[in-house]
């Protein structure tokens, strides 16, 4: 799924490549092309071919059923919303740090930078089990949220605290490279020409930051809604209340039923495309906007 | 699932490396087999495939290899289904060997080809408490009280979690004089207790005994052995109630791999060794009830009689999956409001 983000933009972001051919410092265009498709068919397309274009074992209706069973509904309510709630905050945490990594220097800069990335290296069975120890009633942080009354493992807050950790990585990385190129001279301008802090903030840095911005919460949300190896651990699965989109199908395909596990799949796939084709036209009219 | 990780592990347990090495050469060509196993018997096995490499090379002076994969039983079926190129089969239950047989890669009659229904080992279905039994938990009633927390996988996918669900079910229709709907309330009345539902036997292990969670893990008996070894006497206790269920951990030749690689011979000597006295004696070594009459009697001490009820008693698994764990089953209606 996270493989569509860029791909879509290609798509979308048609304004850039008006012309069939673009001119290039380097040769191969043919060959490159080709390429393109071939591999992007090969590892994107195909898989989701064969997902489609597979024997249905039961009638439309059967599968329209199973998705509409209460249990699958809410796991699906449950795998969306907590995806977008967690993408929401990590879009705001990750525009503070990128911030910080960005335009001050201190000691331990480049560590805390790697340390952004560990999300992505870490297994994410791994990430889970750390969470869930954490979170625990008898974890650091578990026991000292119990006596507030506060439980976040096995609960779906305990869903949202792992899509957190998941998605961090995807906003600080899209977001860092334009806020590196974005010139501090524009913000001193702003400044120079009778702007408060809070005007520069909300018309020179956001409007040139948000396409990013938007780009790293499609990614987070994506990632997130279609989460299992981390979240398994930490939610708890109980049928109706933490049990998350990726585990009914995990579930149905216990039972040996493909097509209904590929019914759920189709499903996830289809709002998660929808929210980034949403996403990426107003990326698209952000950046037509925005453009100094 | 060790820690809960997914994984397929090959692991080549063999002694063809060190004769190689020792410059020993045979004259017999050598073979190699592929045991698709389910995660609990990962350290038998292991034993196991050493011991009939042995035998198997003393009988008949070839030298043979045995990789094994282990998985959750049903994710192991489904990579059969899908390919995977297994000699043999040793899973957690029958359901999942008669899905593969169901796709014509193993004989229909599989489970009638070797002795007791083709499960050379079993086990059953047990309490783990905590030191001392805090919550005076003796039997099934008490599993049912107000603030006992019972830590049980998901039957949906967990074939162990299956058998629990159906101990429970059994204990509760004979308590309540074969009335079903009382029995499924109790089992409603079990599961409300129940505050998270891993996905597999080892993954609620770990939650009961790292985590600290619950007063009572329902499950394997061979894993609550297992997690007393594991942490030290001391720490837990096990309690076996008075009727639980005989969990029969079936094995058989995948049909249509043994006689494409020209491997039935040593496939089926592979599991008919599984019987061999040697072999039940490793079994119980490491916590599966023996199926020979004076192995098991020799260690009567370490597995209690109990009172077992057997899957016939549910019209066997396919009637069961049906009824309890398909979409809608009784295990769903437990999580919809009444």
């Amino acid at each position: 799924m996270v493989a569509l983000a860029p791909s879509l933009g290609t798509i979308l972001d048609v304004r850039r490549r008006a012309a069939w051919r673009e001119p290039s410092a380097l040769p191969g265009f043919r060959g490159a092309f080709a390429f393109t498709l071939v591999y992007a068919g090969l590892i994107i397309l195909l898989p989701l071919a064969a997902l489609v274009a597979r024997p249905w074992e039961h009638s439309p209706a059967d599968l329209v059923h199973g998705i509409l069973q209460p249990r699958t509904l809410a796991a699906l309510r449950l795998s969306f919303v907590a995806a977008l709630a967690a993408a929401v905050v990590n879009t705001a945490a990750g525009l503070v740090i990128a911030w910080v990594l960005n335009r001050y220097d201190f000691p331990g800069r480049r560590v805390v930078d790697a340390l952004v990335d560990l999300p992505f290296a870490l297994p994410t069975a791994v990430a889970g089990i750390a969470l869930a120890t954490l979170y625990g009633p008898n974890g650091w942080i578990g026991s000292l949220l119990a006596p507030l009354g506060v439980k976040v493992a096995f609960t779906p807050l305990g869903v949202f605290v792992a899509l957190l950790a998941v998605g961090l990585p995807f906003v600080v990385r899209a977001v860092q490279p334009v806020l590196e190129d974005l010139d501090t001279a524009l913000e001193e301008a702003a400044q120079t020409l009778g702007a408060n802090t809070l005007q520069t903030f909300a018309r020179v840095i956001l409007p040139a930051l948000s396409p990013a911005l938007l780009t790293g919460f499609s990614l987070a949300f994506a990632r997130g809604a279609g989460e299992y190896g981390s979240v398994i651990f930490i939610a708890g699965n109980m049928p109706g209340v933490s049990e998350i989109g990726p585990l009914v199908i995990v579930t149905r395909l216990e039972a040996y039923d493909y097509a209904g596990a590929a019914a759920v799949g189709l499903t996830m796939l289809a709002i998660s495309l929808a929210v980034l084709i949403a996403t990426n036209w107003a990326q698209v009219r952000l950046a037509r906007r925005g453009a100094p | 699932m060790a820690s809960g990780l997914s994984r397929r592990e090959v692991l080549a347990t063999s002694g063809a490396m060190a004769l190689v090495a020792s410059g020993v050469a045979s004259a017999e060509p050598n073979v190699t087999l592929l045991n698709v196993s389910y995660d609990p018997t990962r350290e038998f096995h292991k034993a196991f495939d050493v011991l009939f490499a042995a035998d198997w090379r003393k009988r008949t002076g070839q030298i043979l290899t045995i990789n094994q994969s282990y998985d959750g039983s049903g994710k192991q079926a489904r990579a059969v289904v899908d390919g995977l190129q297994a000699d043999v089969v040793t899973l957690g239950l029958a359901y999942d060997i008669d899905s593969i047989a169901q796709r014509g890669l193993i004989a229909p009659n599989w489970q009638s080809r070797l002795p007791s229904n083709s499960s050379p080992y079993t086990s059953t279905i047990v309490f783990l408490v905590r030191a001392g039994n805090p919550k005076g938990i003796h039997d099934w009633l008490d599993l049912v009280k107000p603030g006992v927390g019972v830590i049980t996988p998901n039957p949906n996918t967990s074939g162990g979690a299956r058998w629990s669900y159906l101990a429970a079910l059994g204990f509760a229709t004979r308590h309540n004089g074969g009335d079903e709907t009382r029995a499924l309330g109790f089992v409603r009345g079990l599961y409300h207790n129940v505050p998270v539902l891993d996905t597999g036997a080892r993954g609620s292990t770990n939650t009961f005994v790292q985590r600290g969670l619950g007063d009572v893990l329902l499950g394997w008996e061979n894993e609550a052995m297992l997690a007393i070894d594991e942490v030290g006497p001391g720490k837990f206790e096990i309690i076996r109630p008075k009727l639980s269920i005989l969990a029969e951990p079936p094995v058989s030749v995948v049909d249509k791999v043994v006689d494409k690689r020209g491997t039935r011979a040593v496939s089926e000597a592979y599991l008919k060794f599984l019987y061999t006295v040697a072999a039940q004696e490793l079994a119980v070594k490491h916590h599966f009830r023996p199926r020979n009459r004076t192995v098991a009697a020799r260690y009567a001490s370490t597995f209690p009689a109990l009172d077992l009820i057997t899957i016939e008693r549910f019209g066997g698994w396919k009637v069961a999956q049906a009824k309890h764990f398909a979409d809608g089953g009784t295990f769903d209606k437990i999580y919809q409001p009444s």
